[in-house]
C-alpha cells in the first residue's frame, strides 16, 4: 500500500550538466509510443532522480506500513484471521523487497535508502504515523488505505519505468487479496454485534482524516509538473485518484449503515464531483515532518530490526561477495 | 523513558524516546548479494524471470525466492542465479537485432508458392 506524499524532488540539478538533446528526443519519443524504459537505456538525470524517489518512498511505506498491522497479529480474533493478517503483513514486506529492487535498477543502493529512511530524509506514506488501536483499525486499514493504494498503483503500473510497472502488477494482484479480506473484516464487523458495529464505527471515525490525506495534498497547491506527466512518471493527479476512491468507496460505506465523520461529504448531482470539508492539511504536513501520534515509535523500530540484525548479515556475508545491481 | 506502544512486543523491547546516538553507517554489502529468480508455474512450460532479491548464497536465496515468489498460485520449481553470472547484451549493441524481422528467408513467411502454382495451371490449361 501507497499513497502520494510529494513526488517532486525540489532541489535544482547541477545546471552545469545538460541532457544530450538528441538522446532525450529519443527518450521522449520512446515514451510516446508507449514503449518501457528499462534499466540499461540512457535516460534524463531528472527522470531517474525522481523515480528513485518515487519508488524508494512507496517501498518505505510498504515496510512501515506493515507496522500497524503487524501490532494486531498477537491478538487477531481467531485462527484463520490471525493467519489471514500474517499473510498480509507478509505480502507487504515482500512488496517492500520488490520496490527496494526495482528502485536499485536506478543506481541507489539498498543499504542507501535504508540509511535514509532511518535517518528521515526519505519519507513514507503519511498514514502510517497514526496507530492501530483496535482490531477494527486493521479492518479499516486493510479495506480503506489498501483500496487508496490500489487505485494509485493501478495508475503508476502504467507508467514509463519497466521494472516500476512489473513490480506493481505483481503488487496490485495481491493487494486484491487485501482489499477483499479488509472488507469481509469491516462487514462482518458492521453485521455483528452493536458492540461490534460501534468498533468500527470508531475506526472509521479515527482513520477518515488520514484516508483522505492519503493521496497527497489538493492539485491547486501540489506542484505538478507537466514534464514528468509527459514521462509518464506521474500518471494520475492527487485529487482525481481521490475522486476516484470516493466515488468507488464511500457508496459501500453508506451501504453497510455506517457513517462518514464530515457533514459536507457529497457527491454533487450537477458536477458529478464529490465535495468535502478541508481535511486538515495543516496537519497533514505537521505530520509529514515528523510529529505526528507513531513517527517516532516507526523508525524507532526500523532502527531497532537493522541494528539489532546486523550482527547476522555480517556472519553471513562473504569476502569475495561483489555488489551487482538487479538486472530488471 | 523508552516508548510506549500499543503493540506489547515494542513497549517490552523497551527502546528509549530519544536516540542519543546517530546509527552508525551501514557498511557497503549490508544487504548481501544479489539473485535473479526465475519460476516454473506449469510442468512443460519455460521458467519466466520474475524479478530479484538479495541473498548470502543459493540455498538461501532458494528459501527466500520460495517466500517472496512461491508463496501463492501454482509453483512447480524455482531457479536462482546470481545477478554478477549474468550477461547481457549491452543497450549499445541492442542494434545487432535491427535487420532481423528482415529475414524473410528464415521464416515460413517469406515463401509464397500458391500464385507459382496457379500461374502455372493457368498456363497449362490455355495451351491447347
Amino acid at each position: 500500500m501507497y499513497g502520494n506524499l510529494s513526488v517532486i524532488d525540489a532541489q535544482p540539478l547541477d545546471p552545469n550538466q545538460v541532457d544530450d538533446p538528441e538522446l532525450l528526443a529519443e527518450f521522449e519519443a520512446r515514451i510516446a509510443r508507449g514503449e518501457k524504459i528499462e534499466p540499461h537505456d540512457w535516460m534524463p538525470r531528472e527522470y531517474r532522480r525522481q523515480l528513485i524517489r518515487m519508488i524508494e518512498q512507496h517501498a518505505h511505506s510498504e515496510i512501515i506500513g506493515a507496522l500497524p498491522e503487524g501490532t494486531w497479529i498477537t491478538r487477531a480474533p481467531g485462527f484463520r484471521r490471525k493467519m489471514a493478517l500474517i499473510a498480509k503483513v507478509q505480502d507487504e514486506i515482500g512488496h517492500g523487497q520488490l520496490l527496494y529492487s526495482a528502485a536499485e535498477t536506478l543506481g541507489k543502493s539498498r543499504e542507501d535508502m535504508i540509511a535514509d529512511l532511518i535517518s528521515g530524509k526519505s519519507k513514507y506514506s503519511n498514514v502510517f504515523n497514526y496507530p492501530a488501536e483496535t482490531w477494527a483499525d486493521t479492518a479499516v486499514i486493510a479495506w480503506l488505505i489498501d483500496a487508496g493504494a490500489i487505485i494509485n498503483q493501478v495508475a503508476n503500473s502504467k507508467g514509463s519505468y519497466g521494472p516500476y510497472c512489473r513490480a506493481l502488477e505483481r503488487i496490485c494482484q495481491e493487494e486484491s487479496f487485501h482489499l477483499k479480506y479488509g472488507y469481509d473484516n469491516v462487514v462482518t464487523l458492521a453485521t455483528g454485534t452493536p458492540k461490534q458495529r460501534e468498533m468500527v464505527q470508531e475506526a472509521l471515525n479515527r482513520w477518515w482524516k488520514p484516508i483522505m490525506h492519503f493521496h497527497g495534498p489538493p492539485d491547486t497547491v501540489s506542484v505538478h509538473t507537466e514534464k514528468l506527466t509527459r514521462w509518464k512518471v506521474k500518471m494520475a493527479s492527487n485529487d482525481e485518484m481521490r475522486q476516484e476512491f470516493l466515488n468507488a468507496y464511500v457508496p459501500k460505506i453508506w451501504d453497510l449503515g455506517l457513517t462518514v465523520p464530515d457533514p459536507n461529504l457529497r457527491k454533487n448531482p450537477e458536477t458529478g464531483v464529490w465535495e468535502f470539508s478541508d481535511p486538515d492539511w495543516a496537519e497533514f504536513k505537521r505530520v509529514i515532518n515528523g510529529d505526528g501520534p507513531c513517527n517516532r515509535e516507526r523508525l524507532a523500530v526500523r532502527r531497532m530490526a537493522e541494528e539489532q540484525g546486523r550482527w547476522v548479515r555480517e556472519a553471513l556475508r562473504k569476502p569475495d561477495m561483489k555488489y551487482v545491481t538487479p538486472l530488471s | 523513558m523508552t516508548i510506549q506502544s500499543l503493540d506489547p512486543r515494542v513497549t517490552r523491547a523497551a527502546i528509549p524516546q530519544e536516540n542519543e546516538t546517530e546509527m552508525a553507517p551501514i557498511p557497503p554489502l549490508d544487504q548481501l548479494e544479489s539473485y535473479e529468480v526465475f519460476h516454473l508455474e506449469t510442468r512443460g512450460d519455460h521458467p519466466v524471470h520474475v524479478g530479484s532479491l538479495h541473498a548470502p548464497n543459493p540455498e538461501i536465496a532458494l528459501l527466500w525466492a520460495k517466500e517472496q515468489y512461491g508463496r501463492r498460485s501454482r509453483t512447480v520449481s524455482i531457479w536462482v542465479v546470481r545477478t554478477e553470472d549474468i550477461s547481457v547484451i549491452s543497450v549499445e549493441d541492442a542494434d545487432i537485432f535491427a535487420t532481423t524481422p528482415e529475414k524473410d528467408y528464415r521464416e515460413a513467411k517469406g515463401y509464397r508458392v500458391g500464385g507459382k502454382i496457379t500461374a502455372y495451371k493457368r498456363q497449362n490449361t490455355t495451351e491447347p
